[in-house]
């Protein structure tokens, strides 16, 4: 990874889908430029033929039953729903006319 | 009794609950008192809901008449970090995203304590999203050290580990993904411990990094700790990493001594700066242990200068994607100033959101993003199994790691709030045993000059929490720093 690169922060505050303000991106624009150089530290390490590690106690194939088990009525799980018509969430239109 | 019912440890509760010479409903009188008088400077609750929580001690004490009582934990309260579900309880995570949630259903820990008739109660504050080392980073204000109210309680636990220590409860419970139960246990002079990952179901608790996530207990003495794991452990099908391991009598393993051990000091760690009243007070606790019998010697953690950067890689990495379902859409703050979709996405979480959050997803989505999620994610992975292999070498020599919970005793309120790295290094002594998925604790082991407690971290072997738990009860029993009550 070398050298820390200038992080473009309006494509990655996108990738996050994060609205920032133009304060925002000036503050996190300094402090990612001194985290990322912080992180540098690790370009120094050999991983050469090591084995990332997801989790540190990785297990595999849980299985469980098929069985019905009882789950929320639609009253339940859109009780906190911002908006909701006829047992839905009311989103706006994602179709183009 | 009702004077000193807040006080008192679970242990102790639970024992005059037996007896017959106090009633859970006297208990939450007196805790809800307590609270009373002064969550106003401590502010370690968010939210309380005493009708509910006395409802509760009156089916206690019923039971308890009909001779039904459910165990040690009957009746004994439990107050709750603000990122656990609890059915019908809100949960905000501290983000003004989640103001108006509130739960469906209980977390796993949660329907064991109720099991165990445990009183579950309130909602502790946090760094939003357990983001922080200092519970500054919640929408809802920050939490004071009880010990020094100008001072910050740790994080992101702080309201877990100031509850405790301000007497506003018992036990509480807290999460820890690089640190944010021990380090807060540390500032505020209380017991709190990170079970082995796995050890404790994650079902029902807002995930931040679901690789290092593990609940875990606050108290004021290590038996108590004990106690409130062995409630909340076990296997759970809800949680697919949640490990098929025994759960042992961890309460009664207590009452044995540990023979003689081998306790190493990491020269990797002694060798940051640390605070000179914090390494006085550790080397008097390591000074205990080589008395009591014990032997102590140096060994090495060659990879520790890599675990803040690969932590903070992997933590922020599984924060960004975990906090995607934060959307606007289902159940969560949505923006009135969205036009289309994507909009509501960007815009309820531009305004949801605290700063903290919104740096780390957006740091964990650049190291997530093509073009370097090699030279970031991929070789933090990579560099988490050298930190592991680091432990696994050390175990084959020592039984357990002693070093300090924290470098520094609490700092002041705004000291370190603009300056992320510095944040960031708080966790320092923490992080690494999250990321080798170890359990660890934090143990009071004195105060500074200026009143401030300082804990005695203590690390242990994958699944082997009696062994961890009897090594620092051995301490905790002589000095019960923990029980000391803060002027308030």
């Amino acid at each position: 990874m070398g050298e820390s690169q200038e992080m473009d922060i309006g494509y990655v505050a996108n990738l996050a889908r994060i609205e920032l303000s133009e304060e925002e991106k000036e503050k996190f624009r300094g402090q990612f430029g001194d985290i990322l150089k912080y992180f540098d530290r690790l370009s120094e390490v050999d991983v050469e033929g090591v084995e990332p590690t997801a989790h540190a106690f990785p297990r595999h194939n849980v299985w469980d039953q098929d069985e019905a088990r009882p789950g929320f009525s639609a009253e339940e799980a859109l009780a906190n729903a911002p908006a909701q018509r006829l047992d839905q969430v009311v989103v706006p239109k994602v179709i183009e006319e | 009794m009702s004077d000193t019912l807040h006080e008192m440890t679970a242990a102790e509760l639970g024992e005059a609950l037996a007896a017959g010479k106090t009633s859970a409903v006297e208990i939450a009188r007196s805790f809800i008192a307590r609270a009373e008088a002064v969550d106003e400077k401590v502010h370690a609750f968010l939210h309380r809901d005493d009708e509910d929580f006395l409802a509760q001690a009156h089916a206690s004490d019923e039971r308890r008449s009909k001779g039904e009582s459910l165990g040690p934990l009957d009746g004994v309260p439990v107050a709750v970090k603000d990122v656990i579900s609890v059915k019908g309880q809100p949960l905000t995570a501290a983000s003004r995203i989640l103001e108006n949630y509130v739960s469906p259903y209980d977390a796993t820990v949660i329907v064991k304590l109720k099991h165990a008739g445990a009183l579950v109660w309130g909602r502790l504050n946090l760094d939003e999203f357990a983001m922080g080392s200092s519970t500054e980073n919640s929408a809802y204000g920050a939490t004071n050290n009880p010990w020094d109210l100008a001072c910050v309680p740790g994080g992101s636990s702080g309201g877990s580990a100031a509850a405790v220590a301000a007497r506003e409860a018992p036990l509480t419970l807290g999460s820890d993904t690089g640190g944010s139960i021990r380090q807060p246990a540390a500032l505020c002079g209380v017991v709190g411990m990170k079970p082995t990952y796995g050890m404790v179901s994650r079902y029902g608790l807002a995930a931040f990094a679901s690789s290092l996530d593990q609940i875990g207990p606050f108290s004021q003495t290590v038996e108590d700790a004990a106690l409130l794991l062995q409630t909340i452990s076990g296997h759970d099908p809800l949680d697919s990493t949640s490990y098929p391991a025994e759960v042992p009598d961890y309460h009664r393993a207590l009452a044995e001594k540990p023979g003689p051990l081998k306790l190493g000091l990491p020269k990797e760690f002694f060798g940051e700066a640390i605070d000179e009243e914090v390494r006085k007070l550790v080397d008097e606790a390591i000074q205990f242990y080589r008395d009591d019998g014990h032997e102590v010697i140096e060994i090495s953690l060659p990879m520790t200068d890599l675990s803040i950067p690969v932590y903070y890689l992997i933590a922020t990495a599984e924060a960004s994607s975990n906090l995607a379902r934060y959307d606007g859409i289902r159940y969560t703050h949505r923006s009135d100033r969205a036009e289309n979709a994507i909009d509501v996405y960007a815009k309820s979480r531009g305004e949801g959101f605290g700063e903290e959050v919104k740096r780390r997803c957006i740091l964990g989505a650049y190291a997530l993003s093509s073009g370097y999620y090699d030279a970031y994610y991929l070789r933090a992975q990579k560099a988490r199994t050298l930190i592991r292999r680091d432990f696994e070498k050390a175990f084959e020599q020592v039984d357990a790691i002693l070093t300090p919970t924290s470098p520094t005793p609490a700092f002041r309120q705004g000291e370190r709030n603009e300056d992320p790295i510095a944040m960031y290094l708080s966790d320092v002594f923490t992080i690494s045993t999250n990321l080798a998925g170890l359990p660890a604790l934090s143990v009071p082991c004195g105060f500074t000059e200026a009143g401030l407690p300082v804990g005695l971290h203590i690390i242990g072997q994958a699944f082997k929490e009696t062994d961890l738990l009897r090594v620092a009860n051995a301490y905790d029993t002589v000095h019960s720093f923990g029980r000391k009550v803060p002027q308030l």
